[in-house]
């Protein structure tokens, strides 16, 4: 297993936000992570990549206990997020958002490898790449975010609600996109509010309700699941 | 004649507000604080360089270079001791020990270095130049040039090295940067180390140029900077530079025109100006870049 979360108690403060959630991650599959604004979907990813500390329980990645690492050492091992809201960097240009995101490397020939890479995902960014990423739109602040998130060149990627705000078009191409990135080997969890997209390019999914899950399997059974379809999938 | 002249009396002294200034902007622009034990960091600067004169017989350069590499690790120790340890604090509990470190050091300063004022040896004999009657020392020229230097070696630190560049992305989005694998901790210490190498450089040029040092001299330019920090837009690089070169020409202009007691009220009079008619400072933006 390359992720695997066991009974995972998050607080903040008094307010008990994650309550004993257990999740599974195999290597090169999409697993998302669906549920309504509040169900603690932002929490998992954060505690996952050590912005959030959990009272209880355990984050293990590829065999490595995540507990009481710091979050650049947690992107070392292989982790990369891509956060919710996107969250650019506005006062940097495109290219040194990319740079940032390839923070952790030293090697200049790979790095310069996935920038190509990444411009060949989101054409749009190579032609802004001097521009300051605050002048972007928001579907090409997504692009970037996820550029971003790629130029660690991660094992794991976490992708937290990449269609909110986005226009049904560009959300298409987003997670097509997701999953290109997913077959040229990165393994993804995807945290969603649009549970019909996020089911349809996942293998598996989680439902999460107020910090607990409530259901989980394949995603194509979720997809038809009738308790589903009527809270998330519009009936 | 007369106005051009201090002019260039006012550009060095503003020099040294901008050097001092921009310890403050690059740490509030990447913690969100307000250091005010930074005017005594620039004090240690100037001790250190006295002592490496004084005691260790260096020429100028050494002598800045060991007052930088003092007053970077005196800044380093500073924020380790006494603000990392409150990151998490309210704001109003790191302001408070800030205070107080500022009182720490400068009374530390009165107890070792002794309270009396030391003049500074002199590390170049003053020499005055006459450019057609514009009368300009060596010893400005040196402040100008070493204060152009730095803040051009500043610059393309921040906005070409890979460093820099993580300064500005963790100045404006300090969990992003985490999740970019950027090592927080290090960039901070990294800014107070340059902050603080920045205003010991100041306090060089000042003992040479005033020929005086003393443990309670980083109070009244520690004010002055930060107003001029302010005034330039605090956590905007370029803005410090401007606000000090404009703080130390309001401040010549105005000893001038008027008379030496005004000397310092000029300082405050700007800064109750700027909070009046442009809170956010000359260069900068509301929720704009913050380094
Ligand atoms: N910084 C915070 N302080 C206090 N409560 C928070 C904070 N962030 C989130 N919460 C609470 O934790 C719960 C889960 O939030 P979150 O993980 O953001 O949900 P989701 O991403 O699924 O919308 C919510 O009840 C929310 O109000
Ligand atoms: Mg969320």
């Amino acid at each position: 297993m390359l992720l695997e979360i066991n009974d995972l108690h998050v607080y903040y403060g008094a307010i008990h936000a994650i309550k004993g959630i257990s999740l599974e991650v195999e290597a090169g599959e999409i697993v998302t992570l669906v549920g309504a604004n509040g169900a603690g979907k932002s929490t998992t990813l954060r505690t996952i990549s050590g912005l959030q500390r959990a009272k209880k329980g355990a984050i293990r990645f590829k065999d490595r206990d995540l507990g009481n690492m710091a979050p650049h050492e947690i992107v070392a091992a292989g982790i990369s997020q891509v956060p919710e809201g996107r969250r650019v960097f506005a006062n940097l240009t495109v290219r040194e958002n990319l740079e940032m995101g390839a923070y952790r490397r030293s090697d200049r020939a790979g790095i310069q490898k996935d920038m190509k890479r990444v411009f060949e995902l989101f054409p749009r960014l190579e032609e802004r790449q001097k521009q300051q990423a605050g002048t972007l739109s928001g579907g090409e602040q997504q692009m970037l975010a996820i550029g971003r998130g790629l130029m660690s060149n991660p094992t794991l990627m976490l992708l937290d609600e990449p269609s909110m705000g986005l226009a049904p078009l560009l959300v298409k191409e987003i997670f097509a996109i997701v999953k290109e990135i997913n077959e040229a080997g990165t393994t993804i969890l995807l945290v969603e509010q649009n549970a019909h997209m996020a089911l349809s390019i996942a293998s598996k999914g989680y439902v999460l309700e107020t910090g607990q899950i409530v259901l989980s399997g394949k995603a194509s059974d979720l997809a038809n699941n009738e308790q589903v379809k009527k809270a998330y999938l519009g009936g | 004649m007369d106005l051009l002249q201090q002019l260039i009396n006012g550009l060095s002294l503003g020099s040294i507000y901008a050097l001092i200034a921009l310890g403050y902007t690059m740490v509030y622009g990447i913690v969100r604080l307000i250091n005010f034990a930074h005017g005594d960091v620039y004090m240690v600067g100037a001790y250190a360089g006295f002592f490496a004169v004084w005691h260790y017989h260096l020429s100028f350069f050494p002598a800045l270079g060991v007052a930088m590499m003092v007053a970077a690790a005196t800044g380093v120790l500073i924020e380790r001791l006494a603000y990392r340890p409150l990151r998490q604090a309210p704001r109003i509990a790191v302001l408070i020990t800030a205070i107080g470190v500022s009182l720490l050091l400068e009374n530390l300063g009165i107890l070792i270095l002794k309270p009396e004022p030391r003049s500074f040896p002199e590390v170049f004999p003053l020499a005055l130049y006459n450019f057609g009657g514009l009368i300009v020392t060596n010893r400005q020229m040196a402040i100008l040039a070493v204060g152009l230097v730095l803040m051009v070696l500043l610059q393309y630190f921040v906005n070409f090295t890979r460093t820099g560049k993580a300064m500005r992305a963790v100045s404006f989005d300090m969990e992003a940067a985490l999740l970019m694998g950027i090592n927080v901790d290090r960039i901070i210490t990294v800014t107070f180390a340059v902050g603080s190498a920045l205003a010991a450089a100041a306090g060089v040029l000042v003992g040479i140029f005033y020929n005086r040092i003393d443990p309670l001299m980083g109070i009244m330019p520690g004010i002055k900077a930060f107003v001029a920090a302010v005034l330039g837009g605090i956590g905007v690089i370029p803005g410090a530079m401007l606000g000090g070169l404009v703080m130390g020409v309001a401040e010549v202009m105005v000893v001038a025109l008027f008379s030496s007691t005004w000397k310092d009220a000029v300082a405050f009079a700007i800064l109750i100006f700027i909070l009046l008619v442009k809170p956010t400072g000359l260069l900068g933006r509301p929720g704009g870049e913050k380094v």
